[in-house]
């Protein structure tokens, strides 16, 4: 499903090169609940960005459902991200003058869904994330955790073999960031991939996979304790 | 995404900040009703000007003689003969005097232009009598006090039946002895307001040196170039330099009407034109504010999938339609500004199709040309950074 290849990201800065990301294969099968730990500047956003088909790497082939997704142009990115990927942000970004509806809906309108089908496919993933009964109400009037679960339900709208999760629990309280860490393993029983990025050992443990990145390269690839400890998922 | 999304998306931004959507379509809305306003009056000035000089007949030609003060002159039977001279070119001339003074009708004063004419003036103009009858070669040769009035007098001070009252002219009681037909609207100072006397009884209620202005008619409207031709001719030979007059066909005049208001016409809008285009920097401007702001949007989009293309059709769709919106409220404030200028110019306006369609079609070409570049600008950000853009 998703397939790094000897990835490098060399950024060159006057005469000194920055290396976000040296040199990092990683394969990761549908299904799988896969946290990427890493302290800022350890180039996990660099990798998440590169998964995420927001950015190219310098060298090295990154497939994406068989697809390669390393010499994409921007547009053909743009539609890989619209179909295959759903974006879980900290900041949630939702659009502050889009109802929950509308911001649910804006990846469908970029899929070119007739207005219909729009409503009704983002109705059934507010209804996964319990909020089918604001639907007119404006990001502005949620609290945090209740802003996360609209953009989950965004990212989930358009069915998306992957679910890219950039820290989502940063700006959230510890109670609420379980809560929607509970939610995310939910949506992985019920069959989705997952892939977490975060700097927090405790929140990656919740996933049944770490890798840890350090200096642009993974330096370390196992199972969770939950997963060691022999726990069902 | 569709236009109609990018259009319903463009109507909410717009609402979003309906003042600054109000002041950014300013520019387009006084520059598209200054384009109308200008075009309609114009128009108008231009129409009102052909009415007259149409109701003197497209077929004229007129002279003015100015005062040499030696004794090289001429005189009145000497013009008039040169249609007897010409018949199969020249129909019918008559001199032109403007008499100074003020006529009343009992103790009223009348506004009205008192005009000295001969015997064929109904041959050179369009004019009509309606009712009694015109100066005959009788009243021209004895000077009689009698006079043809305009409708308005007839109308305002005679129910109608002018024929036989009298009115006085400088002291001098004239005879009314018939009644030209309506030709403007019977009002004061229209041209229905007039008095015609025999040109020689000018001389004898008011200061008169020399009759300096004549018309002439031809026979045909094409004629006009000949009969203008003969006129000169005949001058150069009496006063030996082309100084001391001017003959003026009415097929030139038309001309010359038609072609100064199409200068002025341009001019004008060109003057409109530069607002328009001031209007449209404005909105440029306001669309760049508007990318910058909306930044951390554009990327948000761009996650979820938007082309560049997307993003460009919402910006250039925005600013298409704040300068359309613009250009609507611009077609109708200047439909009613010319209307009411017209009515208080005493002009008959009739707004520009044309005028509306071009100043309609360039507002909104400038919507989307100036909306381009910050659109453009918009489309190119690179999604990783404008998610971090706070």
């Amino acid at each position: 499903m998703i397939d790094l290849k000897d990835i490098y990201k060399i950024y060159v800065d006057g005469d000194s090169e920055i290396r976000a990301l040296d040199g990092v294969s990683l394969h990761i099968d549908k299904g799988e609940f896969v946290a990427i730990v890493g302290q800022s500047g350890s180039g996990k956003s660099t990798c998440m960005n590169i998964i995420g088909c927001l950015d190219v790497p310098t060298s090295g082939t990154y497939k994406l459902n068989g697809i390669d997704a390393s010499t994409l142009t921007e547009d053909e990115q743009a539609q890989i991200r619209n179909q295959t990927l759903g974006f879980i942000f900290q900041q949630y970004n939702l659009i502050p003058k889009l109802n929950l509806l509308e911001n649910v809906e804006l990846p469908l309108i970029y899929r070119g869904y007739p207005q219909k089908k729009r409503h009704e496919l983002a109705i059934k993933s507010l209804e996964r994330v319990g909020l089918v009964d604001r639907i007119k109400k404006f990001p502005s009037q949620l609290s945090g955790g209740q802003q996360q679960r609209v953009s989950i339900a965004r990212a989930l709208a358009g069915n998306p073999s992957v679910i890219l999760a950039d820290e989502p629990t940063g700006a959230l309280d510890s109670k609420t960031g379980l809560e929607v860490l509970k939610f995310l393993k939910q949506l992985n029983k019920e069959g989705n991939t997952i892939v977490l990025i975060t700097h927090d050992n405790g929140i990656a443990e919740q996933a049944k996979r770490i890798v840890r990145i350090q200096d642009g390269k993974i330096i370390e690839d196992r199972p969770s304790q939950s997963v060691q400890q022999g726990g069902l998922q | 995404m569709n236009f109609k999304q990018s259009f319903n998306l463009a109507i909410k931004s717009l609402a979003a900040s309906k003042m600054r959507a109000f002041l950014t379509m300013l520019g387009i809305i006084i520059g598209v009703a200054a384009v109308i306003i200008l075009v309609s009056l114009v128009d108008g000035f231009k129409n009102s000007m052909l009415e007259q000089f149409n109701s003197i007949g497209a077929n004229t030609i007129s002279v003015s003689i100015r005062s040499r003060g030696g004794t090289r002159t001429v005189n009145v039977d000497e013009m008039l003969a040169l249609c007897d001279e010409h018949p199969d070119i020249l129909l019918a001339a008559t001199p032109n005097v403007t008499a100074t003074g003020t006529a009343k009708i009992g103790t009223e004063d009348l506004s009205s232009s008192i005009t000295g004419v001969g015997e064929s003036y109904l041959d050179v103009t369009t004019s009509e009598i309606q009712q009694g009858r015109f100066l005959t070669y009788n009243d021209i040769n004895t000077r009689q006090k009698v006079c043809i009035v305009g409708s308005y007098i007839s109308k305002e001070f005679f129910n109608g039946n002018a024929v036989d009252q009298t009115l006085k002219i400088n002291g001098n009681t004239f005879k009314i002895v018939g009644v030209f037909e309506e030709v403007a609207d019977s009002t004061e100072g229209s041209s229905d307001d007039k008095i015609i006397i025999p040109y020689t009884t000018v001389r004898s209620i008011t200061q008169f040196s020399f009759v300096s202005s004549y018309t002439f008619a031809t026979v045909d409207e094409s004629l006009s170039p000949q009969g203008k031709t003969i006129i000169e001719n005949f001058l150069l030979s009496i006063f030996a330099s082309d100084s001391y007059y001017t003959v003026m066909s009415m097929a030139e005049m038309l001309d010359m009407v038609d072609t100064l208001t199409s200068q002025i016409t341009l001019i004008l809008v060109g003057i409109a034109g530069i607002s328009l285009l001031v209007g449209g920097i404005g909105i440029m401007n306001i669309m760049l504010v508007s990318v910058t702001e909306r930044t951390r949007e554009i990327g948000i989009r761009k996650s979820l999938g938007a082309r560049r293309f997307d993003i460009m059709s919402q910006f250039v769709v925005e600013a298409a339609t704040t300068s359309a919106v613009g250009g609507v409220v611009g077609i109708v404030l200047g439909i009613v500004v010319s209307y009411v200028a017209g009515t208080l110019l005493n002009l008959i306006i009739k707004p520009s199709y044309l005028a509306i369609l071009i100043a309609f079609t360039f507002s909104a070409a400038i919507g989307i040309m100036f909306g381009y570049f910050p659109a453009n600008k918009a489309a190119k950000l690179n999604p990783i950074d404008a998610l971090r853009h706070d």
